[in-house]
């Protein structure tokens, strides 16, 4: 019964969703504004659906109807409440479902909010809204249904899988899809430029702040993909280059390259190519992303369920693909840009190479992941190159774009004179070259540290420098200082909000820096009573209790850290699940500013004598989630509605 | 123009050559059992992936060596490793290896990963008894 219902109503919001996006695209062609308005309410209609689909299955969860076939392999009765609700989007079916939904609501707000500031380029941004939607909705009514009737109806389910029994995945994947699917939105209008051949600023300024909102929720969803991996998996680290992870980080660096390209064609009308190619570029990425996690084609930690899905995925891709170059090749005269490089030493070149370096990041993410087909494709040799590739052609990009990070706001347009370089870069250089040294003197031996920590005050000196001076001159106009530094953070919030991002990207470099240079670890077998050492702490294995829970039974380990001074006992457990096949680690940690002491429960005697503990100290990983905040606050103030173009 | 051209080109190419670079150092050979026996080169790194030998498996957690052979039905290879199998290796189990071949006639592994069966278990009752005698021992009441 519920089955049917979810399955009719997905099936009318595929025919709406099919109805709106060609009433849209016939209504913006012809001019008539009655089709707009039909299409219009076809995406109100969708959105009402989508939820009520979206909320009958979450009740089908609540009240454990395993009639349907996508809950009872997902939960069963020992599932507390609150994981049967993350359940809801805990399998592919489920998190199509929250994706269309996501979809829905952005296509809801954009109706909303454009319909009548954005008459030419509006029908077309629905148009393609609607469309992409309906290939959403059509994946959930054939390739993964949600909503499929089973039976014999079980007298119980399977069980949600136990690594997302945890609070990280309310936040998650929520963030990621928020991210993902906001992308869609400039894509939409980038469309309606292609479509309508206003390919100026128009468009780019009605989606600057969706750019944003979209790369901030990806960003935030990267960061707390780390956060989970970090105190979940076990494994003591927070980014592994795992081809899921880095599905995710390719639309995050071409989206991270179109925030700053933006800037160029706003004051200098070039660049308007390149834009749109970013655009499809991004908005591509995330589909492929989802194609190739869902395909199958590459083996990742991520044990997602596969299925005909990713022939759908690759197939819309290859469409959205095809339709958006066509487009491009048609208006291919009105994308010329206006505007000349003046300079090799100016900020439209700093800005440029940005770019270039973020698109080279970006590629070279996408070639190794997918290197292992290439290789089987080419050679017919099963290959793989893993993390040392990534961190080893990556890492040089990413100092530079930190050091650009310093360059780009400061430098002048056009072209820069040698007093402006001198002006600006002077002290700031200085600065770097004394952080350097004293990352030496201190007893850093790495050199990739000392020229991360060398960039980092490079780029904090800029930031401290323009800040400095805007304050000075509003105090010199009889503002006393407060006032002068909140009304120039309000005043120039786009300005300002960049360099908070700026400081927390700075941040979050500085801590990955510190963990993947100074982090130890070490493995030992202890009895109970015994101690293990590391750097200065010492760890004492107290003994091991047994625990029933509701879904599973846990054993858990006693550790006493100390310093000199008892500082905690830490408790790592192992978790049995009656429906997996092994044990679940559950670490435990003791979180600091300079360092997280991170313990493992690895092999135990079952008798309790003896177990073996993995120990880490990792080093600065804090700083990672500070920058996290960081950069939301600087986010937001990117987003508040501009001052100057209202007042 | 030109210069941005030029420059363009100089990235380029120092873009290819950090990932000919990159691929070249930090390639990983997939190979079975049988692949590596027919032609293993010392030194070079290779992911080995086969079904653990039923009764090979020693773990000796006092010096955290753990040893064991995999197998892809023609051939068997030794493979020693430092450290706690992961929670999912175990014996007639599928394990992918990272490392490498040392001349001693033993394959030494960095890394271990065990390889996860997407299907989930139904619970039966032997492996819950399992669990129940598991948390009676530890809590001290099954002596």
């Amino acid at each position: 019964m519920t089955a049917d219902l979810g399955f009719g109503m997905t099936l009318v919001a595929l025919v709406l969703a099919v109805y709106g996006g060609a009433a849209a695209g016939v209504g913006a062609r012809t001019g008539r504004a009655a089709l707009v308005e039909s299409a219009q309410h076809a995406a109100l209609g969708v959105f009402v659906l989508i939820t009520a689909c979206f909320a009958l299955l979450t009740y089908a969860f609540l009240t454990f109807d395993f009639s349907v076939r996508y809950v009872a392999t997902n939960t069963n009765l020992g599932t507390p409440f609150y994981y049967r609700i993350t359940g809801v989007w805990g399998a592919l079916e489920g998190s199509i479902i929250l994706w269309s939904w996501m979809l829905a609501l952005y296509t809801l707000i954009v109706v909303l909010r454009h319909r009548s500031t954005a008459r030419e380029l509006y029908p077309w941004a629905l148009a393609t809204m609607l469309g992409i939607l309906a290939f959403f909705l059509l994946v959930m009514t054939v390739a993964a249904p949600p909503f499929q009737r089973l039976t014999p109806v079980p007298a119980d389910g399977r069980g949600l899988n136990p690594l997302l029994e945890d609070t990280g995945m309310i936040t998650h994947p929520v963030a990621l899809y928020l991210g993902f699917t906001g992308f869609t939105v400039p894509f939409a209008f980038a469309m309606a430029a292609l479509a309508t051949g206003r390919v100026g600023d128009a468009w780019l300024a009605l989606t600057r702040r969706w750019a944003i909102v979209a790369w901030y929720f990806l960003s935030l969803g990267l960061l707390i993909g780390g956060w989970w991996s970090y105190h979940v998996l076990g494994w003591g680290g927070y980014w592994a280059w795992d081809p899921v992870e880095n599905a995710a980080f390719m639309p995050w660096l071409t989206g991270t390259a179109f925030l700053h390209s933006v800037m160029i064609q706003e004051r200098r009308r070039m660049l308007k190519l390149w834009n749109i190619s970013l655009v499809i570029l991004t908005f591509g990425l995330t589909l492929f992303g989802t194609f190739l996690t869902r395909s199958g084609v590459i083996a990742s930690v991520h044990s997602f369920t596969q299925g005909a899905i990713g022939i759908l995925f690759l197939s819309f891709l290859a469409l959205v693909l095809l339709t958006a170059l066509g487009l491009v090749a048609w208006r291919w005269e009105v994308l010329r840009s206006q505007g000349d490089l003046d300079s090799v030493v100016s900020r439209e070149s700093a800005f440029l190479l940005n770019n270039v370096l973020l698109v080279a990041a970006a590629f070279t993410v996408f070639f190794g992941t997918v290197f292992p087909l290439l290789s089987e494709a080419v050679r017919g040799v099963k290959v793989s190159v893993g993390a040392p590739f990534f961190n080893q052609v990556n890492v040089p990009l990413f100092l530079s774009l930190i050091f650009l990070m310093g360059v780009g706001p400061l430098i002048a347009w056009r072209r820069a004179s040698l007093d402006n370089l001198a002006r600006n870069f002077l002290w700031p250089v200085v600065l770097g070259v004394v952080a350097a040294a004293a990352a030496f003197v201190l007893g850093v031996r790495s050199s990739l540290a000392a020229l991360a920590f060398a960039a980092a005050a490079f780029v904090l000196a800029t930031i401290a420098l323009d800040f400095g001076r805007a304050t000075r001159a509003r105090l010199r106009a009889g503002e006393s200082l407060l006032p002068a530094m909140g009304g120039l953070v309000r005043r120039h919030n786009r300005r300002y909000g960049g360099f908070v991002v700026h400081l927390g990207i700075l941040i979050i470099a500085l801590g990955v820096t510190g963990s993947q240079a100074w982090s130890v670890q070490t493995e030992m077998t202890l009895r109970p009573g015994e101690t293990a050492e590391l750097v200065g702490y010492r760890v004492r294995f107290d003994g091991l209790t047994a625990v029933e829970e509701s879904n599973h039974f846990k054993v858990v380990g006693a550790f006493t850290v100390s310093n000199g001074r008892v500082l905690g006992v830490l408790r790592p457990a192992k978790k049995f699940y009656p429906q997996e096949q092994s044990p679940i680690a559950y670490v435990d940690y003791r979180l600091g500013l300079k360092e997280d002491i991170y313990l493992v429960l690895g092999d135990f005697a079952r008798d309790g004598r003896q177990a073996t503990v993995k120990l880490q100290v990792n080093r600065l990983v804090s700083w990672i989630w500070i920058g996290g905040a960081v950069l939301t606050l600087g986010a937001l103030l990117a987003i508040l509605p501009d001052r100057r173009a209202t007042a | 123009m030109t210069k941005f051209i030029v420059g363009g080109a100089v990235i380029a190419c120092a873009l290819a050559y950090m990932i000919y670079a990159g691929v070249t150092q930090s390639v990983v050979y997939f190979v079975t059992p049988g692949e590596l026996r027919a032609a293993a080169v010392p030194g070079k790194a290779y992911r080995l992936g086969g079904m653990v030998v039923p009764g090979s498996l020693k773990w000796e957690p006092r010096t955290l060596d753990l040893s064991f052979a995999l197998s892809d039905g023609t051939a068997t290879v030794p493979v020693r490793h430092k450290g706690t199998p992961p929670d999912l290796f175990g014996e007639s189990r599928g394990a992918v290896v990272e490392g490498s071949w040392v001349g001693d006639g033993y394959f030494r592994a960095t890394l271990i990963m065990a390889k996860h069966s997407e299907e989930y278990k139904a619970p039966h009752d032997t492996s819950a008894a399992g669990y129940k005698e598991l948390i009676k021992t530890l809590r001290g009441d099954g002596r």
